[in-house]
């Protein structure tokens, strides 16, 4: 056994969703650790399974419809073997989860007040007295002006980036030392954006918690994050350190969503090549080779290979696949 | 929300005006009067015209309308030409029966409706969920008159359990007696129209469960570590029973004038039944005031629906 465990390790993750008799993989095969004090972003295109792949770890899947495999080891604990009631006290206490949508993330029958306390309630022997007291602190601490009076409020009373620092206040409530944010900016406009993503830095600075953040902009990436798993149809293609990444992203994939236009190394006519399209659906999804090729169809066949799995190619740098040698980008060195 | 009550009641003054003009109009378009129909035709034609004359029936509309306002503001809504009674004394011994019948469905619709509702959300997809859909059908699909004969003949004459007619039992002396006959009398109509109130209860209820099982804020719990029946009684069943909620004085409208047919079916004496007989003897006096309270319990209704409906989300303001 590893000498030094990481906070979260997850190992060979499959979530599959069930289609009448078949289960379709939505995460396949997916590896990651998390550190204290580590910022990790997961980056990809809608669809691509970021969702389900913090769902899983949260074990919130509906198991009549799920098929999970795999591992989520937390505290020398695989917590997919857990039982309901283990689970739960995971949930909210070891591990607290910021969802996308700020509004339809908080329940509009509650008040703020009750909203953050349940997560109290179920981790901690605070009495109603303290549990106020801490309330109050977690809302002062997510920025929320005047909290003796939001708390009393209703979420649809607050604006949207309010929402989201109540939303944030609840995962931090019983200071978790995994925060799984499943793109917490993306409903809100771009200067909320920027002030939810400085309160998600400042709380990582104070609480030394590991964040893994799901989202599909570069910018917040490049903003927040230390480490950046880059994740197409439900695998991840590329893993590195935020500089190493942008300096010298290698997977196509990677490089178009970096916004490079994929261009062959001995290609002679200048036609410039736009990856089109979307994730295909799961049940569409190419399970042998690889998924990327079909939406590259101007790099050679014999560049893919067959089953491309992570190759590590510098210390902390992986890449699913080695064909990115075959071409390169236009506007990169060569 | 007091303010907005208040304002709201006001506001049905006028409404309640208008409603009396519109079903007074239309009463007056109903053929023949309370003497058409009598039975003595000895009766001089002339003698007619003298009686209609001293009834004031040959009166214009407006002239009967503000004489009729007139009376109703000191409490005098006209006297039933087939009873030869006040109005009001006629509905009043019709009324406790409605009364009693409309809570006692009332009551079953929601202690049938509710579980059902619930159980079939909660585990959706299963075999129980998939028999209540099946009765669901069933009561949605089957006419209000169908199901009162079935019923009726089923279990009033096939099976003898329950009193088929009637709304109590002549036999009965003491007041504990008196009552029990009438709870016994008003088991099957209510069942009928429990029976098909539950319809809409529970498809509400069921698919907003389904609805709230997969939301934002159910997930939010549930990575709260709140345990999966909190989960339910906290947050899925309070939010999913919001319609239900606000149906509430729909669902008591729905029930009162729904009454009207199993009332006749049922032989049961009530409102319903004085309804429908009165069309049938043209006694005029009675019908107008009884639609007109119709009427006004929808009005009623409504409001009650708005009432509740701020009062359990805080979203609604209602001006
Ligand atoms: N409960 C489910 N049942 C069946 N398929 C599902 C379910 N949840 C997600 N999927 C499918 O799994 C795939 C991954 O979905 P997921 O929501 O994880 O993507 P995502 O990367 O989070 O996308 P987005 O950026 O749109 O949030 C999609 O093809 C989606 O349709
Ligand atoms: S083999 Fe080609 S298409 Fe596949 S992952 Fe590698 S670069 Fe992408
Ligand atoms: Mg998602």
């Amino acid at each position: 056994m590893a000498v030094e465990r990481s906070l979260l390790e997850v190992n060979n993750l499959e979530t599959g969703f069930r289609f009448g008799d078949v289960y379709h993989n939505a995460v396949d095969d997916v590896s990651l650790t998390l550190e204290n004090n580590e910022i990790l972003a997961i980056v990809g295109e809608s669809g691509c399974g970021k969702s389900t792949l913090a769902t899983s770890i949260m074990g919130l899947h509906d198991p009549k419809n799920t098929e999970i495999k795999g591992e989520v080891i937390y505290k020398d604990l695989n917590l997919l073997d857990l039982n309901e009631k283990l689970y739960n006290r995971i949930r909210g206490n070891d591990i607290g989860m910021i969802f996308q949508d700020p509004l339809g993330s908080l329940n509009p029958l509650m008040t703020i007040y009750n909203q953050i306390s349940e997560s109290l309630e179920y981790h901690s022997d605070l009495n109603e007295e303290q549990r106020r007291a801490r309330v109050l602190e977690l809302l002062n601490q997510v920025g929320i002006p005047r909290p003796e009076q939001i708390m009393k409020n209703y979420p649809h009373e607050l604006s949207g980036g309010m929402r989201q620092r109540v939303v944030i206040a609840i995962a931090l409530a019983n200071k978790p030392p995994v925060i799984i944010a499943d793109e917490p900016t993306t409903a809100l406009d771009v200067t909320i954006q920027a002030q939810i993503l400085d309160l998600m830095v400042d709380i990582q600075d104070e609480t030394g918690s590991g964040i893994i953040l799901i989202t599909h902009d570069l910018g917040v990436v490049a903003e927040t994050a230390d480490r950046v798993a880059v994740m197409y149809a439900g695998q991840i293609v590329e893993e590195a350190p935020v500089e190493e990444l942008f300096a010298n992203p290698k997977h196509p994939y990677t490089r178009s969503l970096l916004n490079s236009i994929p261009h062959e190394l001995e290609d002679d006519d200048d036609e410039l090549h736009v990856i089109h399209g979307t994730v295909p659906s799961l049940q569409k999804l190419p399970r042998k080779g690889c998924r990327f090729a079909p939406r590259i169809p101007w790099i050679p066949e014999d560049s893919h290979e067959e089953n491309p799995v992570l190759h590590e190619i510098s210390p902390n740098h992986k890449v699913r696949c080695t064909c990115w040698k075959h071409f390169h980008f236009e506007g990169e060195d060569e | 929300m007091w303010k907005t009550i208040i304002r709201r009641v006001l506001l049905m003054i006028p409404q309640i005006l208008i409603l009396s003009i519109l079903i007074f109009i239309l009463a007056d378009f109903m053929p023949g009067d309370p003497f058409t129909g009598l039975v003595d035709p000895n009766l001089d034609p002339a003698q007619l015209d003298a009686m209609r004359e001293a009834y004031g029936l040959n009166d214009p509309l407006p002239v009967k309308y503000v004489r009729w306002m007139k009376n109703a503001l000191q409490g005098d809504f006209g006297r039933s030409f087939n009873y030869q009674q006040p109005v009001t004394a006629v509905i009043a011994g019709r009324m406790g029966n409605t009364i009693r019948l409309s809570l006692l469905s009332i009551i079953l619709t929601y202690l049938i409706g509710l579980p059902l509702g619930i159980l079939a959300g909660r585990y959706n997809e299963s075999i129980l969920d998939k028999t209540v859909l099946v009765y669901n059908f069933v009561s949605f699909a089957v006419p209000i008159f169908v199901l009162a004969l079935l019923m009726v003949w089923v279990f009033g004459y096939n099976l003898n359990w329950f009193p088929a007619r009637g709304s109590i039992s002549v036999n009965a002396v003491t007041q504990w007696d008196k009552w029990m006959s009438q709870l016994y009398h008003l088991l099957l109509p209510s069942i009928t129209t429990a029976i098909l109130g539950t319809t809409s209860i529970i498809q509400y209820l069921r698919s907003e469960i389904i609805d709230a099982k997969v939301s934002d804020y159910v997930k939010t719990a549930r990575s709260k570590g709140v345990p999966i029946q909190k989960v339910y009684t906290k947050h899925i069943f309070r939010n999913a029973s919001l319609p239900i909620a606000s149906g509430f004085g729909f669902t008591i409208v729905s029930l009162f004038t729904g009454s009207i047919f199993i009332e006749k079916i049922f032989t049961y004496r009530g409102m319903g039944y004085l309804f429908l007989q009165s069309i049938n003897t043209r006694d005029y006096s009675v019908i107008f005031v009884l639609a007109l309270f119709y009427g006004f319990l929808g009005l009623i209704g409504t409001l009650l629906s708005d009432v509740i409906l701020m009062a359990v989300d805080p979203r609604i303001r209602i001006d």
